[in-house]
């Protein structure tokens, strides 16, 4: 596989979409994907698998892929986007497409903060994180995507995993293939390396994301 | 060709399964709601036709986008305070090049304003989105040019690739008519952005800012030679006119019969209709006012929108009046009294 990545050094998301490469390859599927990418870090992901993607607008990515598969019922629907294009600017279409079982995976990178514009404070801000919108710390709790879509549709698929265990994130994406070809929604939820706002270096990088397990617990939400 | 007893909203929804549309999304919103009712209703008959009523006009814009990604005829209509919700997605249709249609019905505004008439909404048509306007922007002044411009519309779409605008209003939508509908257009083909078999990646966001600009031109250049196609103008008893009234959509079939009334008098009168708001006919514009013409009069229900794309358009300068009462509808008499005073 070529590489052409335009993302920070040490950014988890080459593992989380290397991953996500591999399961298509092993189900033959990756003709049959298309990546759609909101706007944030994840738009870096525009060129950097050989399979098809386009843009969207941030927080529009989860409505344009049921627009998507809707019209094109044998294709691989993937929304790529980041926990504010998710549950901040977006939420309100990521609610009511798992509400109404829309066939399409929402793959939501959870860093923690909006990396693209300089971390700001986002819906997964821990409680004390000090962000640039948040100078003393944040003193509300985190966004907990999964746990409150969960609720909303028994058949739908929502797990939380993490960039480090590559194991695991392709099991999860494996199942989550399995089920929108039962025509029902996935949402996955990974928690991402992000250095550059973390200003965070080698051990210090994956001591931050192991935290980040404590607020964020990895499994599927049952 | 048999005579039909139709509304306007069944008029729309008509025009876009004959333009082979069949996929629309949409949320309610007074007065375009009667359109997504009459297409989900005729879905309930017709398999082919799709629908999803969505959360909001973001959410159903950008599943119009999606679906048009995937190949599918697919429109949405929407009104008032759901049209500035839809210029997010209709920026991307812009930027994406798209073909996105949309049965847009005007509303009074600002704000939630009134629920079924206004000509407030031509900026927002055309202009309401962060780029240079490269729609195209119909509007029709009957329920027989609702038909047809929306069968142009989709043609228009798919040929050139620019989100385009049925402008109406909910005055038209609500007309009950006995109408003859002329259907033999022949279809635009469809095309899917992406092919299984070759690797596609498509952005809208852009890391060199000169790189964006001559993607600008060349839209725009795209569009202009365009708009030598597809520009639409009704020019009425203009032959010996001295004096012209401008105006588009349902003002324009009232000052038809304006220019009826003052002709029986001696007043020689005729209208200048731009069909197409976008691209604007400015050709047929000024070879009209070029031809002795001593006085304009542009009548419109809002404070100056069809004016000052009128005077964007102008090339030499003319005697202008003005008849505007934004957010309501206009009478003949009015028009009678304003050029005979």
């Amino acid at each position: 596989m070529k590489i052409k990545s335009s993302f920070c050094p040490g950014c988890g998301q080459v593992m989380i979409l290397q991953s996500l490469y591999k399961v298509l390859q092993d189900n033959k599927l990756e003709d049959k994907a298309v990546l759609g990418l909101d706007i944030g870090c994840s738009l870096l992901a525009w060129n950097f698998l050989p399979i098809n993607t386009f843009q969207t607008h941030h927080g529009r990515v989860v409505a344009t892929m049921v627009g998507y598969k809707r019209a094109k019922t044998d294709s691989v629907s993937i929304a790529y986007t980041g926990d504010g294009g998710a549950y901040a600017i977006g939420l309100q279409s990521l609610l009511w497409s798992a509400k109404r079982n829309e066939a399409v995976i929402v793959i939501v990178v959870n860093n923690s903060i909006y990396a693209m514009t300089g971390g700001q404070t986002a819906p997964t801000t821990m409680k004390n994180q000090k962000t640039a919108t948040s100078p003393q710390g944040y003193n509300e709790e985190s966004f907990l995507g999964p746990e409150l879509i969960k609720s909303l549709n028994k058949k739908a698929y929502i797990t939380r995993s993490a960039c480090n265990d590559i194991k695991d994130l392709k099991k999860v994406f494996n199942k989550a293939i399995k089920n929108q070809a039962k025509g029902n929604f996935s949402l996955i939820e990974v928690l991402s390396f992000c250095p550059t706002n973390w200003k965070t270096k080698g051990k210090e990088t994956i001591d931050y994301l192991e935290n980040m397990k404590k607020t964020f617990p990895i499994g599927e939400v049952k | 060709m048999k005579k039909e007893f139709l509304n306007g909203y069944e008029v729309v929804t008509r025009a876009c399964i004959d333009a082979g549309a069949n996929f629309m999304y949409g949320y309610p919103i007074t007065p375009s709601s009667e359109v997504l009712s009459d297409w989900i209703n005729k879905s309930q008959k017709n398999k082919n036709l799709n629908y999803l009523q969505t959360e909001d006009e973001i959410a159903a814009g950008f599943a119009v986008c999606g679906s048009i990604v995937a190949g599918k005829k697919t429109f949405t209509t929407t009104s008032g305070p759901g049209t500035i919700l839809m210029q997010d997605s209709l920026s991307m249709a812009e930027g994406m090049r798209l073909p996105f249609v949309a049965i847009i019905a005007q509303r009074g505004g600002p704000s939630s304003g009134t629920v079924i008439y206004s000509q407030q909404e031509v900026n927002l048509a055309i202009h309401g989105g962060n780029g240079e306007g490269l729609r195209i922007v119909y509007s029709p002044s009957n329920l027989k040019e609702l038909y047809r411009f929306i069968r142009y519309a989709f043609n228009a779409a798919w040929k050139y690739r620019f989100p385009t605008i049925v402008l109406t209003d909910g005055y038209l939508l609500k007309t009950k008519q006995n109408i003859e509908l002329f259907s033999k257009y022949k279809n635009e083909k469809t095309k899917s952005l992406f092919l299984e078999n070759k690797q596609k990646n498509i952005r809208n966001i852009y890391t060199i800012e000169e790189e964006l600009m001559e993607k600008i031109l060349k839209d725009k250049k795209d569009f202009d030679e365009m708009a030598r196609e597809i520009t639409e103008v009704e020019l009425y008893k203009t032959d010996d006119a001295k004096q012209i009234i401008i105006a588009h959509g349902l003002v324009s079939a009232v000052a038809k019969e304006a220019i009826d009334i003052l002709r029986n008098k001696g007043i020689k009168i005729g209208l200048f209709k731009p069909s197409t708001l976008s691209p604007f006919p400015k050709k047929e514009l000024n070879s009209l006012l070029n031809k002795n013409i001593k006085k304009v009069f542009i009548i419109e229900s809002s404070l100056g929108q069809l004016k000052n794309l009128v005077k964007q358009n102008l090339e030499n300068k003319i005697n202008i009046d003005v008849l505007q009462k934004p957010a309501v509808g206009i009478e003949v008499q009015e028009i009678i009294n304003k050029i005979t005073k």
